[in-house]
């Protein structure tokens, strides 16, 4: 059982979550997950490692409320406990010196990617950082990028704060001369990203978040297409190249159980969602 | 035993099941096992050799006519002991070794009749003894010294077993949140129960092993970790072989194609079977083709069909006898209403507008001489390509072994084929560090993998007591 330390809410439905699990603070990385289960009848879910701390042996993670088991995990409160965590999982990111990073964050992943700005910061790179949101409302951790950021945007779909849309992001790149890429968030916004900084040439490294249920490489469910070869994003990335990924199948595969996943979330919305999943 | 030729008996005594109509659509064990007049009646049949062939098949020896006799003289207790002295899990042994290529092949009675079913007697006195409760065996005096096992498969757990009798502190770390390997994410529910692998595991923590749940070893801790700074004295691996083969042909990423694996950790490990009641999906469609020949094939092809897949249709690239699951498996998939489809193989999968797969391209085969395995190799035929309707497709043409350990384990030797080299005690390239069951062998069978178990906790022992002196 892992205890839920502190707990806060950033944004509507995005909740961050710090929690007791020494082990696992003391060998997380930048660019790993973990894989949970809130109940007994739950699924394991993953999600990307936010922060670590080894002298606390606390992780964090953020997590989106979108389905019933993101749901039933919003509702615990500091103090209870989560039923299993298993990680840390996956190969963590490349850190060293690049040169200068662009780092483009969107939604709930602004919160892993404060992690690696402070690694990559920590390498002796300059960085530039775009964080972006549906609509305002949804951002956080404006300051904290800021602070650790040497240029600093912000974007939001329908343009009620910053930039309208990623657009801009030409600009940008025709005034600085950027080594590398790094980009975490939404399929559709990855996408965006890999097309623009491929027309620069500049290597882009996406974090992909295909269905996954063991994550240790044992049910091939979260094989995604690279470079025309298959990958296990669970063990292979969750990190891959930009520039070679097939984002077609990708959001095809991710589609590939919405009815249950609908049919789960209504039921238990039904029944009342409460924390175990049952009445 | 001077008897005056006995009598024999050539029929085995059959095993009461489920029937076909009524167990096609429910996940509940399918044999029922012998009832103590079944089972007595059976030992009966055994002539106790003085020079008994049927020892030499079984991988861990058992005193197959010692135990037997015990079961005639309705001593039921003494014969699982018996059991025991050498094969810790044998309620599941008895449900799921393949007997008739094993110990039942050199049976005797095999050459007038049929062969003593050594394994449902097995299975009977396990089950018997299971529900009087089970006796803890004196442990010797702890040594001080501590094993890690990684991966709680039979090959992980029989070593730990035997380690924690010797006294040894015993931790199993495994990736997954249930223990039992591949028989609970693997071998469905109406072959072998999970209540059964519980309580064998139980029967292994009662013993003083610690089991660690969540635990990937590799990324946690890697082994020179565990021996450096987690105060480990040796390390077993029993990692199994866990890792999806795919045919690598187009369309294999569409939706509706599973591998064998994760079909099965679905609905195994997950429940998907009790969707929604439990929270991980599974699709399955009406028409479900199932590539591939083994005992993986014919659970998949089982389980699609108990989920309630109108049809699903075995498609295998060889022939009926060239098939490699067990003879009692196939029959039962077939009396169950599965069909099988021989010498033909899938050459491509077509998808409609959503990313799904509707159609399988298949081309027909014909069997040439045989190649290194002995089996006739399967060509194909030029332009006998067909169209199969499918909604889902289960792949199940084989796994190789989990690769963390050795992607992060320096100075570990590996062979080619990914598997860990290890001599014929477990010993691995690297100090202190064992191996054993599919992760050396490449798939094999739960009996193998119990056996190189055993070998490697008598080799770690001698090497843990040798370091002591
Ligand atoms: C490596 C990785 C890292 C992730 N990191 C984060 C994170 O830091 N924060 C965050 O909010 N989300 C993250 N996700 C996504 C998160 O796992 C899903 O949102 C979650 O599983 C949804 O579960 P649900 O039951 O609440 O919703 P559901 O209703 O089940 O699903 C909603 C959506 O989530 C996706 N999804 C469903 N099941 C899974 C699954 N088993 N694995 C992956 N995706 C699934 C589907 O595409 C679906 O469209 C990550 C996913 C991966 C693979
Ligand atoms: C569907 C199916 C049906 C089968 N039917 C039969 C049958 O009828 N009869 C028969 O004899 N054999 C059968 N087999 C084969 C048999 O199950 C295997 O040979 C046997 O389980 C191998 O045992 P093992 O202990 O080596 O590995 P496994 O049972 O595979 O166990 C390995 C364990 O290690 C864990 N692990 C892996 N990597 C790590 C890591 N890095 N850190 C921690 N833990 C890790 C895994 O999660 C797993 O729990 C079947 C196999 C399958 C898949
Ligand atoms: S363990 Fe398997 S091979 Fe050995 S006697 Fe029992 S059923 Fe036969
Ligand atoms: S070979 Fe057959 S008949 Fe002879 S002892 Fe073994 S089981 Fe009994
Ligand atoms: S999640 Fe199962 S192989 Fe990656």
């Amino acid at each position: 059982m892992y205890k839920i330390v502190t707990k806060k809410e950033l944004a509507p439905k995005i909740k961050l979550f710090e929690v007791h699990a020494p082990e696992i603070a003391k060998k997380a990385k930048p660019g790993q997950f973990i894989i949970l289960i809130v109940s007994e009848k739950g699924e394991r879910i993953p999600l990307t490692i936010a922060g670590y701390n080894a002298e606390k042996g606390t992780i964090t993670f953020v997590f989106n409320e979108v389905g019933k088991t993101t749901k039933q995990l919003g509702l615990l409160n500091e103090g209870d406990s989560i039923l299993s965590i298993t990680g840390p999982l996956g190969t963590p990111s490349e850190i060293r010196n690049f040169g200068k990073v662009l780092c483009v964050a969107g939604g709930v992943m602004i919160a892993p990617m404060l992690l690696q700005i402070k690694a990559l910061r920590n390498a002796g790179n300059t960085i530039i950082t775009i964080i972006g949101a549906r609509i305002k409302e949804l951002l956080f951790f404006e300051e904290e990028m800021r602070a650790l950021s040497h240029n600093f945007y912000v974007a939001t779909d329908d343009g009620s704060k910053g930039y309208k849309g990623l657009g801009f992001l030409k600009e940008v790149l025709e005034k600085e001369k950027v080594d590398r890429c790094i980009t975490m968030g939404p399929v559709v916004m990855m996408q965006n990203v890999c097309e623009i900084t491929k027309s620069f040439g500049i290597p882009t490294i996406v974090t992909l978040m295909p269905i996954m249920v063991d994550g240790m490489g044992m049910c091939g469910v979260c094989r995604v297409n690279v470079g025309g070869e298959t990958k296990f994003a669970c063990v292979d990335g969750p990190e891959f190249d930009g520039h070679k990924v097939d984002f077609d199948q990708l959001i095809k595969r991710q589609r590939l159980f919405l009815p249950e996943e609908r049919l789960s979330s209504l039921l238990w919305e039904q029944l009342g969602g409460c924390r175990d999943g049952r009445k | 035993m001077a008897e005056s030729k006995p009598k024999i008996k050539k029929e085995v005594v059959p095993m009461p099941k489920q029937r076909p109509e009524v167990r096609r659509r429910n996940f509940n064990e399918v044999a029922l096992g012998y009832t103590e007049k079944q089972a007595i009646e059976e030992a009966n049949r055994c002539l106790q050799c003085p020079k008994p062939q049927c020892v030499q098949g079984c991988p861990v020896e058992i005193d197959i006519p010692a135990f037997i006799r015990l079961i005639k003289e309705g001593k039921f207790d003494e014969a699982v002991k018996k059991i025991k002295e050498k094969n810790s899990l044998p309620a599941i042994c008895g449900r799921v070794c393949p007997q008739e290529g094993q110990c039942q092949k050199f049976c005797v009675l095999g050459k007038v009749g049929d062969p003593v079913s050594i394994g449902r007697l097995e299975r009977f006195v396990a089950d018997w003894e299971r529900a009087k409760g089970v006796a803890i065996p004196k442990l010797a005096p702890p040594t001080g010294k501590k094993v890690a096992i990684i991966g709680a498969g039979p090959a992980g757990l029989t070593a730990a077993a035997d380690l924690a009798k010797l006294g040894h502190k015993v931790v199993i770390f495994e990736a997954l949140h249930s223990p039992g390997g591949v028989l609970v994410y693997g071998i469905p529910e109406f072959r072998l129960p999970k209540s059964i692998v519980q309580a064998e595991v139980d029967y292994i923590q009662k013993l003083g092993v610690e089991l660690r749940l969540g635990y990937l070893i590799g990324r946690i801790y890697t082994i020179p970790e565990l021996l450096k700074d987690e105060g480990f004295d040796a390390v077993f691996i029993g990692t199994g072989a866990g890792l999806p083969r795919f045919m690598g042909i187009p369309g294999e990423n569409l939706g509706g194609i599973y591998s064998a694996n994760e079909f099965l950790i679905r609905v195994n490990l997950m429940k998907s079977y009790a969707f929604p009641e439990y929270d991980t999906p599974i699709r399955i469609g009406r028409h479900v083709a199932v590539i591939g020949g083994g005992n993986v094939a014919m659970d998949s092809a089982r389980s699609a069909l108990r989920l309630g897949a109108e049809e699903v249709c075995i498609v295998y690239r060889r022939s009926r006898e060239e098939m490699p699951a067990r003879r009692e498996e196939i029959e039962n998939a077939e009396e169950e209403g599965i069909i099988c489809k021989f010498l033909a193989n899938p050459t491509r999968f077509i998808g409609d507008d959503k990313g799904w797969v509707k159609q399988m391209e298949c081309i027909c085969m014909e069997l040439g001489p045989p190649d290194e395995s002995g089996r006739r190799r399967p060509i194909p035929i030029k332009g006998s390509e067909f169209l199969m309707d499918v909604d889902t497709v289960i792949v199940a043409i084989g796994r190789t072994p989990n690769p963390i350990i050795q992607r992060t384990t320096e100075g570990l030797k590996v062979t080619r084929w990914g598997t860990i080299l290890a001599d014929e005690k477990g010993k691995t390239s690297l100090e202190g560090v064992y191996a054993g069951g599919d992760i050396v062998t490449g798939e094999a069978t739960v009996i193998s993998a119990m056996g190189a178990g055993k070998k490697a906790a008598r080799a770690i022992h001698e090497y843990l007591m040798g370091k002591n002196s």
